[in-house]
């Protein structure tokens, strides 16, 4: 069977026309004065999701978030939350909770004071609350922290507080605004499958805001891609990057080489392009049909570029000379200028500790690719 | 050399200290357990140079009299106890008008707050004693105040305000009013909004949050505020002397009319004394309340 990239786990509650969305936005506009952040944007989450929404800053994820929480109204359109209509819902009165970007713990209370907050808002008696307080702090491991105050804790620490704070009242949905943003990369690595684990095991919809594609493909079930305000395209982590409908989602999902081309000859599942990035040819796989002359772009991974010093037997091919090296230990970026001017980008895996005469800068060698490598679009 | 210069910055307010509080402290001290003489200086013992005994003798009549004689009187009690009321409630209406002025300016955008600030600064170029003048002028039976209320009909008679204690709490609200809202706002500045919305998040209505996170993190600034106008307001002696009347009782005017009109330095350098002590309390209530903000780290 083939498919695009392997999923997280088996779900996929979109797929199925029958299945009810648990958050639904309906043309849902918000403006600050002269500035839209939010433009005509409709979007259904599902129960038990692990839903991202992804963009560069500005581009209206944080509003949708804050109108989840009911901090922002809606300028237009409406939010619809288990079915109910969230208009004129005030944020204390949503079974939604929020862990905040700058985690927003209060300064003048322990960590356990903190984490039972909500829980005494919403008047549980005494025993239950210190119940469900030290469920929470072995939920995050902060048991031994439990009488410090914010300022004696760590990034880390601070960032498990919040999050154990936000999830004690058991929202049925938790909003994560840039919830791993201020920690350093191992840990925000070790962060993500913890969220992960912990949404799987407590059966919450996560809706979570980022500017990180990395986090975003590794929790996700899927995935929105912002800019402007609107949606550019939702999908799961494997169809956002193997199969972008736009240049802008190439782009901004991990590194991408994009060639442009005029449409040549389009026939049995193959289409032909004229390129003037110093290929002969490109030739896609597609099932799509598109006219003769049309403008199109082909969007193809670093990673699926082959470098080779002998001229290739591959459809796709093009001769230039390495640009750049950068070597990560994994893998080894190259840039390598075509003849015809373009840089174009080549990943290649170290397999091996060492290789004997690898390929070196200046030298001229061939980028290929098979056709079914890339995607083609037309925006 | 540079362990001597940071000795050095530090003696500075040792010096300053000792030379502008603790020397004449020890000065007004001394004439408050002399006798009070009619001479110049109007105490005895002096001090000057003569045989060891001379001396003894003059050190032994140094006492607490002045002290048992405040006691004794109800007077100077009174003017201590309402002093002290008025201060009370003088900071009370402060802080009544204080907070919100505060809470307005640090939720004002960031290009208005300069300007906000400078008004509750603007104040201060202009004489203090002056300003308190210009009180009569609005508080008189035929002030601004009173023409201004007989014009609109609200009022038939010209109401009588100046020569009260009502006057004396409008002069200690207006004129410490900005000793409130500075501390108040800074601490409000900083008050990081997130947290109000996080409270919201976790079940708090607008109110409760309010009260749970702004008025106590605001706290701090607060009791500083307070403590600003109170110590400050039960020693005061021009407002009550300018716009209080004669049943206006506050220990500074009691002070002034022993020292100046009575001249008698013993029993005011006592009073003084007292006042001090009076004082002491609330200033350590208030550093302790600041060594607690400090160690809660915010």
């Amino acid at each position: 069977m083939k498919s695009l990239g392997n999923v997280r786990r088996s779900f996929a509650p979109w797929t199925d026309p029958k299945s009810v969305p648990y958050i639904r936005f309906e043309n849902v506009t918000k403006k600050f004065g002269d500035f839209t952040a939010v433009d005509n944007l409709s979007l259904d989450i599902f129960e038990r999701e692990f839903f991202s929404l992804l963009g560069p800053s500005g581009c209206g994820k944080t509003t949708l978030l804050r109108m989840l929480a009911g901090f922002e109204d809606p300028s237009e359109g409406d939010i619809f939350l288990d079915g109910q209509s969230l208009k004129g819902v005030a944020p204390h009165n949503r079974p939604v909770n929020m862990m905040f970007q700058s985690y927003a713990l209060f300064p003048h209370m322990s960590v356990e004071q903190n984490i039972a907050f909500g829980l005494k808002q919403a008047k549980m008696n005494k025993a239950e609350i210190e119940d469900r307080v030290q469920q929470m702090l072995k939920l995050v491991k902060l048991e031994k922290f439990a009488k410090r105050k914010p300022h004696q804790l760590s990034g880390g620490q601070r960032q498990r507080v919040a999050l154990a704070r936000s999830v004690a009242k058991r929202p049925k949905l938790l909003l994560l605004d840039e919830p791993l943003g201020a920690l350093d990369k191992k840990l925000r690595e070790e962060t993500q499958f913890e969220l992960m684990d912990l949404q799987q095991e407590l059966g919450l919809t996560f809706v979570i805001v980022t500017h990180d594609q990395d986090e975003a493909m590794t929790m996700s079930d899927r995935i929105a891609v912002m800019d402007a305000g609107v949606v550019k395209q939702i999908g799961t982590p494997a169809e956002i990057y193997e199969a972008p409908d736009s240049r802008y989602v190439a782009d901004f999902i991990g590194s991408v080489n994009i060639f442009e081309g005029k449409v040549k000859e389009n026939a049995n599942g193959l289409v032909k392009l004229d390129s003037p990035d110093g290929f002969s040819e490109i030739q896609a796989v597609e099932d799509r049909q598109f006219e003769t002359g049309q403008d199109l772009f082909l969007a193809i991974r670093p990673e699926k570029m082959n470098l080779t010093r002998e001229r290739p037997t591959e459809a796709n091919a093009a001769s230039g000379e390495v640009w750049e090296i950068a070597y990560m230990g994994d893998v080894t970026n190259y840039i390598v200028k075509l003849d015809g001017g373009k840089m174009v980008r080549a990943s290649v895996v170290n397999r091996k500790r060492s290789v004997e005469n690898p390929i070196g800068y200046d030298e001229v060698i061939w980028v290929s690719f098979e056709p079914d490598g890339g995607t083609l679009l037309d925006r | 050399m540079n362990n001597m210069f940071r000795r050095l910055t530090i003696l500075i307010p040792y010096i300053w200290l000792l030379v502008l509080f603790l020397l004449p402290f020890l000065i007004v001290f001394r004439i408050s357990i002399s006798i009070l003489e009619y001479g110049s200086p109007p105490y005895i013992p002096q001090f000057e140079f003569e045989s060891w005994s001379g001396f003894m003798d003059k050190v032994g009549m140094f006492n607490l009299d002045n002290y048992r004689f405040l006691a004794s009187d109800a007077l100077y009690r009174n003017a201590y106890i309402s002093s002290v009321v008025i201060a009370f409630f003088s900071t009370m209406f402060t802080l009544a008008i204080g907070f919100p002025l505060a809470y307005g300016m640090a939720r004002a955008s960031s290009s208005l707050r300069p300007v906000l600030l400078m008004l509750v600064i603007l104040p201060f170029w202009t004489s203090f004693l002056i300003r308190v003048y210009a009180w009569i002028g609005i508080l008189k039976p035929e002030g601004l105040l009173n023409q201004f209320l007989l014009a609109l009909g609200i009022i038939s008679e010209p109401l009588t305000i100046l020569n009260t204690n009502a006057a004396v709490y409008i002069g200690i609200v207006y004129s410490y009013l900005p000793f409130m809202v500075l501390p108040i706002y800074s601490t409000l500045e900083k008050l990081d909004y997130s947290l109000i919305e996080a409270a919201q998040d976790l079940g708090c209505t607008p109110l409760g949050a309010f009260w749970k996170v702004t008025i106590r993190l605001a706290l701090p600034g607060i009791l500083a505020g307070c403590f600003l106008v109170f110590i400050p307001a039960v020693g005061e002696f021009v407002i009550p002397d300018l716009l209080g009347g004669s049943q206006t009782l506050m220990i500074g005017k009691v002070l002034w009319t022993e020292f100046f009109n009575n001249g008698d330095w013993t029993i005011s350098s006592a009073l003084a004394m007292v006042l001090l002590i009076v004082l002491v309390v609330p200033i350590v209530l208030f550093q302790n309340a600041q060594a607690k903000a400090t160690e809660a780290g915010k």
